[in-house]
């Protein structure tokens, strides 16, 4: 079985800050990583791969990735958490995709490749948008489960799937080929092994230009993208308030007197 | 494309360097120099300066004639014939969005015996409801929904399409998106017709809220976005008692072939209500000790008719289920009330309530962070605090 994983490359984006003063990002110290839901995408892609294994079946992971030359070092990571090898889309004319050109970006790639399931983070925590899992699933017309908290069962032909909804979960059977998106709740990724580590360091990274993967130039990067951003701005400044401090007894009544002010008993 | 520093306009004040995620910008003698290998086109730089001395130029131009749709749409987002409540704030901002742009406003439900569904919201100040009703459209499915709702949007062609940023509305969206090849925006909180242009202005929170980025789908119909709970208050009904039109559309059979099939459904949090659509939200992070505390939270919830939160720590020790999780990998929140029991206040954790309109922190530690962004803070054992505070307000209203 092949299974694919997308991997996206974050800043720590909860030190991005804005500068209100000067209308900038501060990005200073800011380091990357790979973005927290794919490393949980990754994580069960390697579960998967070494339950076929242990039942003598064939299975391969592959991390790919949509991004400039330094990704690479995303990828290489994904080798020592247990991604068998990693691909990188990098070209300039990837530049200013919005979700709709990443997804079909990363939909030609991972067409080139065939892959029985391919495995996204419900979302990215730079762009908080979920959108580019579903994309995929629909460039590629491969069947979907988004939000997925666990896999039920898996076999050649099917996969059962406990999705996470907003009040509680959904069991659905989906066949293969597809694309899961999944949730944190699936899994705790483990820590890269010595071996991983090794191999992470040696293995060679193909760069995947738009050429290679048949993309056609009017749907991939700032042109192939319907959204455009217009501004970018800080948002409002919250302010911390007042702050109590005296017996538990007297707290209480404070702040029962502000409940009431404020209407919500 | 292509983008570019305008000579005679910059003045190598720097501002464009601070601003770039991508480190791809210096300036030498006075002039900022961009590094095409570098460049992600985010235009960040373009927002920085001050001097409008960096333009990104794309020659782009819509494949069709715009002009042809028309109307704006809300998805009636509903499971087993109840309607999500995002709806019926969608159907607030719908209005005004339509009433500025001199447009109509329909809801479009899909799903199967929708009739008290279509007559409810037949009374909110809506011109249409389209109904398509199938026994296959019963309970949502991915593939199902995205072909029957691609199909009416290229044939009905409207110019604006909102749904809730729930669950379903956000993968929904991204299928129907790239089916109709037009542009979605995600979890906005801020929406707005242009009064030149007429075009949707959608404002969302990125970077885990420490940025907002205001975005714009110019050539492609039509525009759509996910809008966030609570940004928007609930549309009144009509007053007048009078109903919207009910159109019922029949779908095409052939659209109903899917990959997927729905097993079985497990409610969990039935017990607290859904998070991200309470008003009032008492949550607990590590301060709470032991998952059998959660039970005092859930009583003041009770007592002010709100549901219960938790932070990563507290779900990480597994003393309550994730789907209660508020933060960059839980939920985001934006409830009128947030009380944060024992929670010290990570940025990760700010992420996802920040936005809230009221927030009250009880924390032993004076210096947590949760300060730094409460209105109101009590420095005290959230253990004590708590259960007194619930008693009082039980009592207040004679319960005790």
């Amino acid at each position: 079985m092949r299974i694919c994983v997308c991997i996206k490359q974050v800043p720590a984006t909860t030190e991005v800050k804005f500068d209100p003063e000067t209308n900038t990002l501060i990005r200073e110290g800011v380091e990357s990583q790979i973005n927290p839901f794919d490393l949980y995408a990754l994580e069960e892609a390697v579960r998967v791969k070494e339950r076929l294994q242990e039942q003598g079946e064939e299975a391969r992971v592959t991390a790919v990735s949509m991004g400039p030359p330094q990704a690479e070092q995303a990828l290489r990571e994904a080798i020592s958490l247990g991604a068998d090898d990693a691909i990188l889309l990098s070209d300039p004319a990837f530049r200013g995709a919005d979700t709709w050109a990443t997804s079909y970006t990363l939909a030609r790639a991972l067409t080139k490749l065939e892959p029985d399931l391919v495995f996204c983070g419900m979302q990215a925590i730079d762009g908080d948008t979920g959108q580019v899992g579903p994309g995929i699933a629909v460039h590629m017309d491969y069947a979907q489960a988004p939000y997925v908290a666990k896999i039920e069962s898996l076999d050649k032909r099917r996969i059962a799937a406990k999705r996470l909804l907003e009040t509680g979960y959904e069991v659905c059977s989906v066949c293969l080929p597809a694309v899961l998106t999944v949730v944190k709740e699936i899994n705790e990724p483990r820590t890269p092994s010595l071996r991983g580590k090794m191999n992470a360091k040696k293995a060679v990274i193909p760069i995947w230009k738009a050429v290679d993967i048949g993309a056609l130039e009017d749907k991939i990067g700032l042109q192939g993208s319907p959204t455009q951003v217009v501004k970018v701005f800080s948002p409002p400044h919250r302010e911390g308030g007042e702050k109590w401090t005296g017996e538990p007894i007297e707290l209480v009544g404070k702040l029962v007197g502000l409940l009431k002010e404020l209407e919500f008993t | 494309m292509a983008i570019r520093v305008i000579e005679d306009k910059c003045n190598g004040c720097g501002l464009c360097v601070k601003s770039c995620p991508q480190a791809a910008i210096t300036v030498e003698d006075k002039l900022a120099i961009i590094n095409l290998d570098l460049c992600n086109y985010c235009g960040s730089c373009v927002s920085a300066c001050r001097l409008r001395a960096i333009a990104i130029e794309i020659e782009k131009q819509a494949k069709e004639d715009l002009g042809r749709y028309k109307g704006i749409w809300v998805f009636g987002e509903q499971f087993q014939g109840k309607i999500a409540a995002v709806v019926l704030e969608l159907i607030g901002i719908g209005r005004r969005l339509a009433d500025g742009r001199g447009s109509e406003l329909a809801v479009v439900v899909l799903g199967d015996k929708l009739d008290k569904a279509a007559s409810e919201l037949a009374e909110y100040p809506v011109d249409k409801v389209y109904v398509y009703e199938a026994p296959e459209l019963a309970r949502y499915d991915g593939e199902r929904y995205s072909r029957v709702l691609s199909d009416v949007v290229r044939e009905l062609k409207p110019e604006i399409l909102l749904a809730g940023a729930t669950t379903t509305g956000r993968s929904f969206m991204s299928r129907v998106a790239v089916q109709v090849y037009s542009g979605l925006t995600a979890d906005c909180t801020g929406l707005a017709i242009g009064k030149d242009d007429g075009l949707l202005y959608q404002t969302r929170p990125a970077y885990g809220g420490n940025v907002m980025a205001t975005i714009l789908c110019p050539y492609t119909r039509p525009q759509m976005a996910t809008v966030r709970h609570k940004v928007f208050p609930v549309s009144p009904k009509r007053n007048s008692g009078a109903k919207a039109q009910i159109v019922r559309l029949n779908p095409k059979p052939q659209l109903f072939s899917s990959r997927s099939e729905i097993l079985e459904f497990i409610e969990q949090c039935e017990a607290t209500v859904n998070i991200v659509e309470a008003d009032v939200i008492v949550s607990g992070g590590r301060g709470i000790q032991d998952p059998a505390n959660f039970a005092l939270l859930e009583e003041l919830a009770k007592a002010l008719g709100g549901a219960v939160g938790a932070s990563r720590a507290a779900v990480d020790a597994g003393w309550i289920p994730y789907c209660h999780q508020v933060g960059q990998t839980g939920k985001t929140v934006c409830p009128k009330l947030y009380i944060a029991c024992g929670i010290s206040g990570a940025v990760q954790h700010q992420a996802g309530m920040a936005s809230s309109e009221t927030i009250i922190a009880i924390n032993k530690d004076p210096d947590a962070p949760i300060f730094q962004i409460a209105d109101f803070g009590l420095v005290g054992d959230c253990l004590e605090i708590v259960p007194l505070l619930t008693k009082k307000i039980r009592a207040m209203r004679g319960e005790v």
